[in-house]
């Protein structure tokens, strides 16, 4: 965290781009390649993960300042209850739906 | 305000008040993760429920889909530069860019509206089936946070224009920045687990 001194936006140009890359290499890979449904969901997924990153750390700045510690704390730890709603949810009502 | 202001770290950064209000808004921000978790979890439970209405490929249109992704990406982008012109003090550079952001904001919106009304006249409504319900629930409240954040945003930018850049404006910039950026990340799961899996079913 610092007052930015430099005159072009470096960083915000290279996570721009790079979500760009990502965001049109998932729709090729969805839509373009014909691969398993498993496969492509785990590359794709794969993507989204590392371009909500890139979101994280290099435009909302998320280590910065004396808070940046417990902001990880936090947001991962928000991000382990998400995953426990949204895989814990689908996986008990499909599971107990295929039981019966 | 707090007397002891650090003046070494940037304007938003500059009073414990500040500090205390951005450390706040990242824990709203781990709450809004959970609510949006949920919208998804019902989606992901209820997504083949057709009901005999229509499917994942009878509705999406994935070049709109895409030009939606890319003006809210975009969106992102300008809103980290206008953080950016405002860590170098440039008021002007500020104004120019976050108000680039919310025109590329109201175009997604006018493009999310234009898809919604589409889709309902194609018979696929709210009513039709719970594929759609969590479909239409999950991408409304997304595309409510964007327009709330629109006026929001306004609001901020009447702020700077009117009492320049302080440390209680700057504050409110950067969290509203903050904000911006996190639509953006939940977008690109909706665009990941809600139109791409939709057309590899």
């Amino acid at each position: 965290m610092e007052k930015s001194t430099e005159r072009f936006p470096l960083a915000h140009v290279f996570g721009f781009v790079m979500s760009l890359v990502l965001t049109f290499v998932a729709a090729w890979v969805a839509l373009e390649m014909n691969l398993s449904f498993t496969i492509v969901m785990w590359i794709i997924g794969t993507l989204a993960v590392i371009q909500a990153g890139l979101q994280l750390f290099m435009f909302m700045h998320m280590t910065e300042g004396e808070d940046g510690k417990v902001n990880i704390i936090n947001i991962a730890f928000m991000v382990f209850c998400a995953v426990v709603i949204v895989v814990g949810s689908i996986w008990v009502l499909t599971s107990g739906h295929a039981a019966h | 305000m707090s007397a002891n202001v650090n003046t070494s770290l940037p304007l938003e950064y500059q009073t414990e008040q500040s500090r205390m209000n951005i450390l706040g808004f990242w824990i709203f921000l781990g709450a809004e993760i959970v609510l949006f978790a949920t919208l998804f979890s019902v989606y992901g439970v209820l997504y083949k429920n057709y009901a005999g209405g229509p499917t994942h490929q009878d509705i999406f249109m994935m070049k709109e889909v895409m030009i939606q992704t890319v003006l809210l990406l975009t969106s992102s982008f300008t809103m980290g530069v206008a953080i950016w012109e405002m860590r170098r003090n440039n008021k002007k550079g500020l104004i120019g860019w976050f108000i680039l952001t919310l025109l590329l904001g109201a175009g997604f919106l006018f493009m999310e509206i234009n898809e919604f009304i589409h889709y309902v006249h194609e018979g696929a409504t709210m009513q039709t089936s719970a594929f759609l319900s969590s479909l239409f629930v999950l991408l409304g409240t997304h595309g409510a946070h964007v327009t709330f954040g629109i006026f929001w945003a306004t609001m901020v930018i009447i702020q700077i224009v009117k009492r320049g850049l302080t440390p209680v404006t700057a504050r409110k910039t950067f969290i509203i920045g903050l904000y911006w950026h996190f639509l953006d990340v939940v977008w690109i799961f909706i665009f990941t687990f809600v139109y791409l899996k939709g057309m590899v079913l």
